[in-house]
């Protein structure tokens, strides 16, 4: 049994101006002492889902289905009273900006000390001691005095140590990290990550990390699962996602980042268009009006996660097959450009278009 | 923090010179009335002679030199023109009044306005906030005069239809009776409240309702602390800072006379005071409650400044 197995998931708000469909049909499952990485872009509903396992999105304007079980449990059946002992205990939760997640007016031992006492019963003097131990396993130096200042006498590295540290201060089972370095320096956003891989590894816990950037989860993630408009469109170890990707998406997420070990020669290409309506989204496969091997079929058709071949445990939604695929990526690889390949889906479409011939 | 409390207090002298040299000069060029005729009183012969006497026919920034000299040296705030009493005694003699008035009124404002503002902005759109806006909207229209007359009409045990509450004039010292100076209160504190605890209740609401959609409050709960702790010890913490510095100033104006409600209900108080020696145009008694009024609502605004750096850890003054 996982630790956290989401099955169906389903998170639509109703607005006025309709129905927000933030998450449509999501399934992943995470075990103990593995990171899962969610990437996509702002609006692909990585957070929504998060948030829901939380029980953080439960509200009048809120349609939620499917089912989120967390050690068996169901947690979308459970009360509120059940999810609020199990928030901040069981599973917890950091976020992308650390100065606006913690309070300005308490002290940071104050807040660290309330995470505690919230499911557990310490005296306060006990409950501070950990609290001044924890800073000092998120590599917070000097303590002691830390415990007593507010947030803003922090700096922003130091504030999401903080931040992680009380979110394991009752030693979580899962930790669901949203953007978690989004808002740091870049060598802060390495110590960051180097820090919460050993404490993964210390505390053995389950983590989902959620993030935009493949860069941030290649580092520390088992296995990824990339969001696009709700859905998840490719889920695989990292090993499959870096070496053999089969999304059109997951290729425009992978040529984004920059690298320091291909040189200046390989462009980063930016994806085009923006991120689809949740409200009214696009016919046939969501990715398509961005999609630059799009061919007329795949406006109507909406893609399954289905297996990809030859590849256990790798899953992709995409019309193109299989075969046209490897070789768009392929081709991608060497450094050619998306117009180059274009070409390759359309013998697709040619020989997909004379099969019907054929048989009659 | 010491420094900037020495700095606003010098800064509170310089203020109150301000004020008081206009409170004269406003006086002196559109005189209601001869101060000397009206001291004569029915023997306009003695006209000249109290002239003199008063120093009424010296030049005015000699006469405003003398007032001020009075002041620092002796805190002599001069004579009333109509009764001849010191108006020192008569501001001292009333002041118990208008601070009954004004903290009792200002302790109902802050339990209603954060109470109903609280809980509009937590069951927001629900009856209870419809009702309670709806009604907020209501007491800040309402005049307080207006108010004032109608609780009397309806609740006043003189002219009152339902004869609960004593009516206007009941006011007795808390010093010689507490069980009477309570009940004499409880309309004017609660007519003084009224638009004060519905500019409250909605000032807190549309706080509240910002500051929950904050990030701290979703780390509040994603700590899984109770919903009543996220909204008293998260959400509300944050959201009072501004109803704290309203009423630190509400109070201070307070304190140098609620004109209106002190007339309404005719308690002896600052503001009843103020109200007769302008028709009167007593202007010693004038100038000392602008003066005092002034000294309060500047105190006022000192310890909410302070108050604010103990509110909220970012603010340091230096």
């Amino acid at each position: 049994m996982s630790l956290l197995a989401v099955e169906d998931l389903r998170v639509q708000f109703v607005t006025d101006d309709g129905v927000v469909h933030a998450v449509d049909g999501i399934s992943y499952a995470v075990e103990t002492g593995t990171t899962l990485g969610i990437v996509g872009e702002s609006g692909s509903g990585k957070t929504v889902s998060s948030l829901t396992t939380m029980g953080l999105t439960r509200g009048g304007s809120t349609r939620i289905s499917g089912t989120i079980q967390f050690e068996g449990r169901d947690l979308l059946q459970a009360s509120d009273e059940e999810l609020r002992s199990i928030r901040g205990n069981d599973i917890a939760m950091i976020f992308q900006d650390p100065l606006s997640s913690l309070h300005p007016f308490y002290k940071v031992g104050t807040q660290l000390v309330e995470t505690m006492l919230a499911h557990r019963d310490l005296s306060k003097a006990a409950a501070r001691d950990r609290a001044v131990e924890l800073l000092q396993l998120v590599g917070i130096p000097d303590p002691q005095r830390r415990v007593d200042q507010y947030p803003h006498e922090f700096s922003g590295g130091m504030r999401q140590r903080a931040m992680i540290a009380m979110a394991l201060a009752n030693e979580p089972k899962l930790l669901i990290a949203d953007e978690p370095t989004t808002a740091l320096d870049v060598t802060v956003q390495a110590q960051i990550l180097a820090l919460m891989q050993d404490l993964q590894n210390r505390l053995g816990m389950a983590v989902i990390i959620i993030t935009h950037d493949l860069g941030v989860v290649a580092e520390i993630a088992d296995e990824i699962a990339v969001m696009y408009a709700g859905r998840i469109v490719e889920h695989g170890s990292t090993n499959q996602i870096f070496s053999a990707p089969q999304h059109p998406y997951t290729w425009g997420l992978l040529k984004s980042i920059p690298r320091l070990d291909v040189g200046r020669s390989d462009e980063l290409v930016p994806i085009s268009g923006r991120p689809p309506s949740l409200i009214n989204r696009p016919s046939g496969c969501f990715f398509h009006p961005r999609c630059p091997y799009v061919r007329d079929r795949h406006r109507r058709v909406d893609p399954r996660l289905e297996p990809v071949d030859g590849d256990r445990g790798h899953e992709v939604a995409c019309l193109l097959s299989a075969a046209v695929r490897g070789k768009i990526w392929d081709g991608l690889r060497s450094g050619r450009d998306a117009e180059s390949l274009r070409g390759l889906a359309e013998t697709e479409q040619a020989a997909a278009g004379s099969v019907p011939k054929a048989g009659t | 923090m010491t420094k900037y409390i020495i700095r606003r207090l010098l800064w509170v002298i310089v203020l109150l010179l301000v004020v008081s040299f206009v409170t004269y000069l406003i006086f002196y060029l559109f005189p209601s009335a001869d101060p000397a005729a009206l001291r004569a009183g029915k023997n306009p012969a003695l006209i000249p002679q109290i002239r003199k006497a008063y120093g009424l026919d010296k030049p005015f920034y000699e006469q405003y030199w003398i007032y001020l000299k009075n002041l620092v040296l002796h805190f002599d705030l001069g004579t009333s023109y109509t009764n001849n009493v010191s108006v020192k005694s008569e501001i001292f003699q009333r002041l118990p009044a208008t601070i009954s008035l004004a903290i009792g009124g200002a302790i109902i404002w802050l339990v209603m306005g954060i109470a109903i503002g609280t809980i509009s902005a937590v069951r927001r759109h629900s009856i209870f906030d419809r009702l309670a806006m709806g009604g907020a909207l209501v007491a800040i229209s309402a005049p307080v005069f207006w108010l004032g007359l109608v609780c009397l009409f309806l609740f006043a045990s003189d002219v009152g239809k339902l004869k609960i509450f004593p009516g206007s004039g009941s006011y007795v010292p808390l010093s010689q009776d507490p069980a009477k100076w309570f009940t004499s209160l409880i309309m004017p504190w609660f007519v003084l409240a009224a638009s004060f605890a519905a500019i409250y209740a909605r000032l807190l609401r549309a706080n509240l309702i910002e500051v929950m959609s904050e990030d701290y409050i979703r780390t509040a709960r994603a700590k899984g602390l109770s919903e009543r702790r996220v909204v008293i010890r998260h959400g509300l913490r944050a959201a009072i800072t501004p109803i704290v510095t309203a009423a630190g100033i509400d109070i201070g104006i307070l304190l140098g006379g609620a004109i209106l409600t002190e007339t309404a209900f005719n308690i002896p108080g600052i503001g009843r005071l103020a109200y007769d020696s302008i028709q009167n145009a007593d202007l010693p008694t004038v100038q000392g409650t602008v003066l005092i009024g002034a000294v309060f609502i500047l105190l006022a605004n000192l310890l909410v400044d302070v108050l604010y750096a103990f509110i909220d850890p970012r603010v340091r003054y230096t």
